[in-house]
């Protein structure tokens, strides 16, 4: 099989049993009203690799916001609807990291007082996999067969690095990309300044710290920003566009999914 | 909103570049320093894990371990004291100060003497006291506070020294480092000798031996504890350890976590008053054992891992937004950074320090540094249920009625996803109106204006993915379909 026709592909998925399963897709709720796009990047790819999706329908959002600015009985609702919509799905598969940490490691402990619940959580939990990771350690692919003929830095987004462990994965899967050149900033790993309600209530501080990281995407000498996780890009976006800066803020579905450019 | 006192702080420091490059300066050497030390080697998680887990023992046991230090240290000769509260233990130390007529004290770097407020006390019983720690001096020349746990005047930079020291004790002007820090080491040595009390901390006490350890790197904190005929060492008092074993283990996470330093140019082993065949040492020794809110905080199983801090200062030192704001905007708290913004709050009202708590992004740099694991994130968000509901236990009053309407409303739509999309809709309607520039919001009103201060949004899309996937992403053909159809280049999304 040629899936697609924009390049070869060195992957063993397709003799990689797993490659059967069905993904369901878990868009974040920032993906699907604001960037929509990287969701459908999301299913260029999945197409290209030949992997069968759905999308439960009902999705709302993790509950993350809640949980972070101490709502917990809130978030323990959106957590109850998300594992209700989920618990069937096969592999769940989201283009945020902080999400899938949301329900891989915060849902569980929502429901500490309910064993069974948490037994139920945790289920889900184990079968969410963020959008790299899930290509790269699940479906073994490291070549996605896209071309992007620009040159690109990593920022790694704080959930995704440290609650997910997430920081070769997407480096894989860039390095892969044709006619990428992946250059890597100062302190790519330091915080975006993003932090939800954080950036609302504090915002003098979010500030300060999205123009530290915006200071190190410059020096990059990039003239893309790429990450996996919307929140962070749009903050480093917002404030690369009121400072009327030309770096390109993309998700990295967005580049995995093209062909040329 | 007004602004807090947390924020109009942290507006300043933002804006001080001296300040900024000297934090940035410690954290990339000593924070990023040990990120990448932990990261090399994997196999220190070993001993990591020990001190935590014997540090989870000992203060499930701390009574007794407690019990058992007391009976040591006055075996070997000295005195020890149970202060439950800041207030006794100052008590304890102003009257013991009168009654031997001590008219000067020499201080060892101690956050603990700075929590239970002791300057203050010694100065309004007309006694004399000097800090030792060359930060500490500064800090107390400048009638300041410090900034940092281990790096007190990390704030200060040479000029500022050099004016201060002019000023204050009238070495000639110079900002020469070393020629600065000889100046304070003359004058404080005459003080060491002239002192008739000193006053120390305690980074581990050992309940099967009896002593007092304390590191530093000036060799001040020795003379403190030997020279002035009286030694009074403040304990908080889970800084308790069983063993030497465990001794050992947690000198070497200490002296890392603080300064990435195998092992302190000093550590005083501290072992009571001079004795016969011990003739090393003070007249007296006195050691003062603190709750002031421990016991508290070990009674509750969300927080009492807290009490396992090694007080490092590692997480200060990773921590962004530490980074931007510095250690006074902490609301002037003793302590700072991600350690206080969990402590402070326990310690004095989780209500008074709700910018402590609500202040972080969560990124979880401190839990990746923490020598002993604490996982401070988990604990700041159990702060922020406290404030978000109200809690009785900890006597907090609910923060924000109508932001808790809010959530509960976003909430509602959460489980709804009618109510959502209808949400949605309504958001970008009203994000319509707003001024555009290059398909960006550049002002909203409300909350929203926070954000479009200094940054710009972008617009909620037209068509939500969910709605995309049901119009034509759901019956979009195949890559097997495609192929036919010569299809190189894929749908849609590509700029
Ligand atoms: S919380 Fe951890 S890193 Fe911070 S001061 Fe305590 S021991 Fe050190």
């Amino acid at each position: 099989m040629s899936a697609g026709s924009s390049g070869t592909f060195n992957n063993s998925f397709l003799f990689n049993p797993m490659a059967k399963r069905k993904v369901s897709l878990f868009i974040q709720c920032l993906v699907d009203s604001m960037f929509p796009h990287v969701g459908e990047a999301m299913v260029t790819v999945f197409d290209r690799l030949g992997i069968p999706l759905e999308y439960p329908p009902g999705q709302t959002c993790c509950g993350q916001p809640s949980f972070n600015a101490g709502y917990q009985k809130e978030a323990r609702k959106a957590a109850l609807h998300f594992i209700e919509l989920f618990e069937d799905s096969e592999d769940i598969v989201c283009p945020s990291g902080s999400c899938v940490s949301m329900v891989r490691h915060d849902y569980p402990e929502l429901f500490k007082d309910s064993p069974k619940m948490q037994e139920r959580a945790r289920a889900v939990g184990k079968r969410c996999y963020e959008f790299s990771e899930y290509l790269v350690d699940q479906l073994g692919v490291s070549d996605c067969g896209a071309t992007f003929r620009r040159k690109v830095t990593y920022h790694d987004s704080c959930h995704l690095y440290r609650n997910l462990g997430i920081d070769r994965q997407p480096r894989v899967l860039l390095n892969n990309v044709k006619e990428l050149e992946l250059i890597e900033m100062k302190d790519s790993t330091q915080c975006c300044g993003f932090g939800g309600t954080f950036s609302i209530n504090y915002p003098e501080i979010s500030t300060a710290l999205v123009d530290e990281k915006i200071k190190n995407i410059l020096a990059s000498g990039a003239d893309v920003v790429c990450g996996c996780d919307m929140s962070c890009l749009m903050n480093i976006k917002g404030r690369l566009s009121r400072l009327g800066e030309t770096v390109e803020v993309v998700h990295i579905a967005e580049i995995l999914a093209g062909s040329e450019k | 909103m007004s602004e807090s006192f947390y924020r109009e702080n942290a507006k300043k420091a933002i804006a001080d570049d001296k300040l900024q490059a000297a934090i940035n300066l410690i954290q990339d050497r000593f924070g990023t320093g040990l990120l990448n030390l932990w990261k090399e080697k994997p196999e220190m998680d070993e001993l990591r894990n020990r001190v935590k887990a014997a540090k989870d023992k000992n203060l499930k046991n701390l009574d007794i371990l407690l019990a058992k230090l007391a009976d040591s240290v006055e075996a070997r000769g000295g005195h020890v004291f149970f202060a439950e509260t800041a207030e006794e233990a100052r008590l304890y130390t102003i009257e013991l100060a009168k009654r031997r007529h001590v008219k000067m004290v020499v201080k060892g770097k101690s956050m603990l003497s700075a929590e239970i407020k002791i300057d203050q006390a010694l100065a309004d019983a007309g006694i004399e006291h000097w800090e030792t720690d060359l930060g500490e001096y500064l800090v107390q020349l400048d009638k300041d506070i410090p900034s940092h746990i281990i790096a007190p005047a990390v704030h200060m930079n040479r000029e500022h020294i050099g004016d201060l020291l002019a000023k204050r004790i009238g070495t000639p002007l110079s900002y020469d480092p070393p020629a600065l820090t000889l100046a304070a080491r003359k004058a404080l040595r005459r003080k060491f000798l002239k002192a008739d009390m000193g006053i120390t901390g305690c980074n581990i006490a050992v309940a099967e031996t009896g002593q007092v350890s304390l590191v530093s790197n000036e060799g001040n904190i020795r003379m403190t504890g030997t020279m002035p005929p009286i030694h009074v060492a403040l304990m908080g008092m889970e800084r308790v350890v069983a063993n030497m074993q465990e001794h050992k283990d947690m000198l070497q996470l200490l002296t890392l976590g603080a300064a990435m330093q195998k092992i302190s140019t000093y550590v005083s082993f501290n072992g009571g008053p001079v004795a016969e065949g011990c003739p090393d040492g003070p007249q007296e020794f006195h050691l003062i054992i603190i709750d002031n809110g421990r016991s508290k905080i070990l009674a509750d199983e969300t927080f009492s891992e807290i009490l396992s801090c090694i007080r490092c200062g590692a997480c200060l030192n990773v921590c962004p937004v530490y980074g931007k704001i510095g250690g006074h905007s902490y609301n002037r708290a003793t302590y700072s950074g991600p350690i206080g913004a969990v402590i402070e709050p326990l310690f004095n009202g989780i209500n008074a320090q709700a910018d402590l708590c609500k202040g972080e992004t969560l990124c979880g740099a401190c839990l990746k540094v923490c020598p002993v694991k604490n996982n401070i994130p988990r604990m700041l968000l159990a702060l922020r249920e406290k404030l978000a509901y109200g809690d009785e236990k900890w006597d907090v009053e609910q923060q924000n009625p109508l932001e808790e309407l809010a959530f509960r409303g976003v909430g509602e739509a959460m489980v709804s996803p009618r109510l959502w999309h209808t949400g949605e809709k309504v958001v970008r309607s009203i994000m319509k109106k707003k001024p555009h520039q290059n398909d960006m919001v550049t002002a909203m009103s409300g909350p929203g204006r926070a954000w479009t201060d200094d940054r710009d949004l972008p617009p909620i899309a037209e068509k939500s993915f969910a709605r995309l996937w049901k119009e034509k992403l759901q019956n979009r053909p195949l890559p097997a379909e495609k192929k036919e159809d010569n299809s190189g280049k894929d749908e849609g999304e590509e700029k």
